[in-house]
């Protein structure tokens, strides 16, 4: 009841926000927050691998950039009007850009998993690492679609009849999107398929032993994981009209691992609060010195020894 | 001939390179079981004290203690104030803490140093070039060659040959046993890991004069140390040498032939463009052909 009381009073501040920003005379909060909800929406889905499958993905930095260069570079052959590779049209339609972002994303993950899950624990969590600098490389060496310098985007994509130009209306599109995500997270996981992927992250062999295709959950949860990752991408491309390769930069990996489990890895809605909370601080201690990192890095090294569990359950009995 | 042998020498060199940093991050994996990020910091720290003190007397020798003790003893305080509570925690607790250190470092050093990089001169006793009989190549490399084996040497004996690399090699496997009969394994602990931190100085310090020391040299490289730690299998020092060669020859190898094996096929511009993109990528590609075939990595330790 009390979490359910929460989660209204924080949308019904989300949905205000525009309005409240606007009459505070900082509409450059706008975007700030448009930000925090999209990569509250790319830990997320990292947690659907970290929290509930235990797999701790130090790469999923490359499924998010996946997702915002194909959108770069639908939106470019759309305008330019050339097909990519000569056969595939592009497209300056969000919705037909978010399922491309999300196939691709998909497939990546499906075959980076497929290789990475043949080990486990710190092996894994250097293995994803390797990879998603491997497409960082790939990407570089790209100079067709900018490579170093990035992809720059004309215009956003557009939806249905909207402004989109507009940022209040683009936070209102990422929230819709937010949302419905969340959505389908909790349908996932609490379906057979989330009690099968909780049972092998507490007992993997136990699992086996009741004849559990332990390898193909796993593997499903990382490509649905990878796929939320790549629709986060898609909106943060949309957001600066900018596909920059620092997306991919592997501290990105890291700073979505930090939001998981300061929001409470393994909840539902915790990853968002973590994002929200990490930018909030990284904004905040950026106003005080350019040096803010030398801050954020022992205050993460206190955080992980002080406390575990995360915001989310705090006031919440542990489970 | 003459190129195809340089080149080889050049893989060679960026190998021992990487085994430096390689085999402290297998110890402090084996010995403690815990993934250290920061390990790269320690690298940087290690090349920034030692270009400080070259800066500051003009005199390599002078530099290679500074940048020794420098990353020595931050490696101790650093297991000391923190990796030390991260023993028995998992593994996302660890890469979460050792990703803050990494920060820290990164941030401290652009506060005492700034964001340009730091040149290092070549000692001028080893500017010159050697030559090998078919062709000149450079001193200071070959030396690099020459430190990075003797230090594998000393370490496979100290490893295997005192009483330190018993009680290590104990640790490894039988933690708890090793503790019963009334070895100090915190202390042990620290010894590895300075150890560990040592080495990865020693790296830091013989790459000042080749690479510039920046900010961010030691994520850079780290990365590659962990595919290296892959290959040769967690938790071994004898798998991190052979592989950390396999990985800096391919490296270079492909970095150096493979523009001009494109150029044959296509034009200039694409085949320099997808050839920096295939050799970025090779390595990485090594370590999935590798873990398709074994798992483990090639001498699987016995974690």
């Amino acid at each position: 009841m009390r979490k359910l009381i929460a989660s209204a009073i924080g949308l019904a501040l989300l949905l205000a926000w525009p309005f409240i920003a606007e009459k505070m005379g900082a509409p450059a909060l706008i975007s700030l927050f448009t930000r925090m909800m999209i990569l509250g929406l790319a830990a997320s889905a990292l947690n659907i691998a970290l929290g509930f499958g235990g797999l701790v993905s130090l790469g999923h930095a490359a499924f998010y950039g996946i997702g915002a260069y194909a959108i770069g570079i639908s939106t470019t052959h759309a305008i330019s009007g050339l097909p990519f590779l000569g056969l595939l049209p592009g497209s300056d339609q969000l919705l037909v850009n978010v399922l491309v972002a999300m196939l691709v994303s998909g497939c990546a993950a499906a075959i980076i998993g497929a290789l990475a899950l043949r080990t486990s624990g710190i092996q894994f969590i250097m293995i994803t690492l390797a990879f998603a600098q491997m497409i960082f490389f790939l990407f570089l060496a790209l100079k067709a679609y900018g490579g170093d310098d990035g992809l720059t985007m004309r215009r956003r994509n557009g939806l249905f009849d909207l402004n989109m130009r507009d940022d209040a209306t683009f936070f209102y599109v990422t929230l819709g999107f937010l949302l419905v995500w969340l959505a389908i997270c909790a349908r996932v996981l609490h379906s057979r398929f989330g009690l099968l992927l909780g049972g092998i992250r507490q007992n993997e062999r136990r699992m086996q032993a009741v004849g559990v295709n332990t390898f193909r959950v796993k593997w499903i949860a990382f490509i649905i994981s990878g796929m939320g990752a790549g629709l986060a991408g898609a909106l943060m491309a949309n957001l600066g009209r900018f596909v920059s390769l620092d997306l991919m930069h592997w501290t990105t990996s890291g700073e979505l691992l930090i939001m998981c489990v300061l929001g409470g890895s393994g909840t539902i809605v915790g990853p968002v609060l973590g994002a929200f909370a990490l930018m909030g601080l990284e904004a905040t201690l950026n106003t005080w010195t350019e040096h803010w990192q030398a801050i954020l890095g022992p205050l993460l090294v206190l955080m992980v020894l002080a406390f575990k569990g995360g915001l989310a359950r705090i006031g919440g009995r542990k489970s | 001939m003459t190129l195809i042998l340089e080149q080889l020498l050049n893989g060679l060199q960026l190998g021992v390179m990487l085994f430096l940093l390689a085999a402290g991050l297998t110890l402090v994996f084996g010995i403690m079981g815990v993934i250290n990020l920061a390990h790269g910091s320690l690298y940087m720290v290690g090349a920034y004290a030692a270009a400080f003190a070259a800066k500051l007397t003009g005199s390599f020798l002078l530099a290679i203690p500074a940048g020794l003790a420098a990353a020595a003893l931050t490696g101790m305080a650093v297991e000391y104030l923190v990796i030390r509570h991260l023993y028995a925690r998992d593994h996302l607790d660890q890469v979460l803490a050792t990703f803050g250190l990494i920060l820290f470092f990164n941030q401290t050093i652009i506060l005492l140093f700034g964001r340009q990089p730091l040149f290092v001169q070549i000692p001028p006793a080893l500017s010159g070039a050697v030559d090998l009989g078919l062709f000149p190549y450079p001193a200071y490399r070959l030396c690099i060659i020459a430190a990075g084996l003797l230090s594998a040497g000393a370490l496979f004996l100290l490893i295997q040959r005192t009483r330190l690399g018993m009680l290590v090699r104990a640790g490894a496997t039988h933690r708890e046993m090793v503790q019963a009969l009334g070895v100090d394994i915190r202390l042990l602990s620290t010894i590895v890991f300075g150890l560990g931190a040592l080495l990865a100085g020693f790296a830091g310090l013989m790459a000042g004069p080749l690479l510039s020391v920046q900010v961010g040299m030691g994520e850079q490289i780290l990365i590659l140390t962990f595919v290296v730690v892959v290959i040769g299998g967690l938790g071994s020092v004898a798998g991190a040498f052979w592989s950390a060669l396999l990985v800096g020859l391919v490296d270079t190898s492909l970095r150096a032939f493979l523009p001009q094996i494109l150029r044959g096929m296509m034009a200039g511009s694409e085949a320099d463009a997808l050839a920096s993109g295939i050799s970025a990528m090779g390595v990485y590609l090594l370590m999935a052909l590798v873990l398709l075939i074994k798992p483990k990595g090639l001498f699987p330790g016995h974690a």
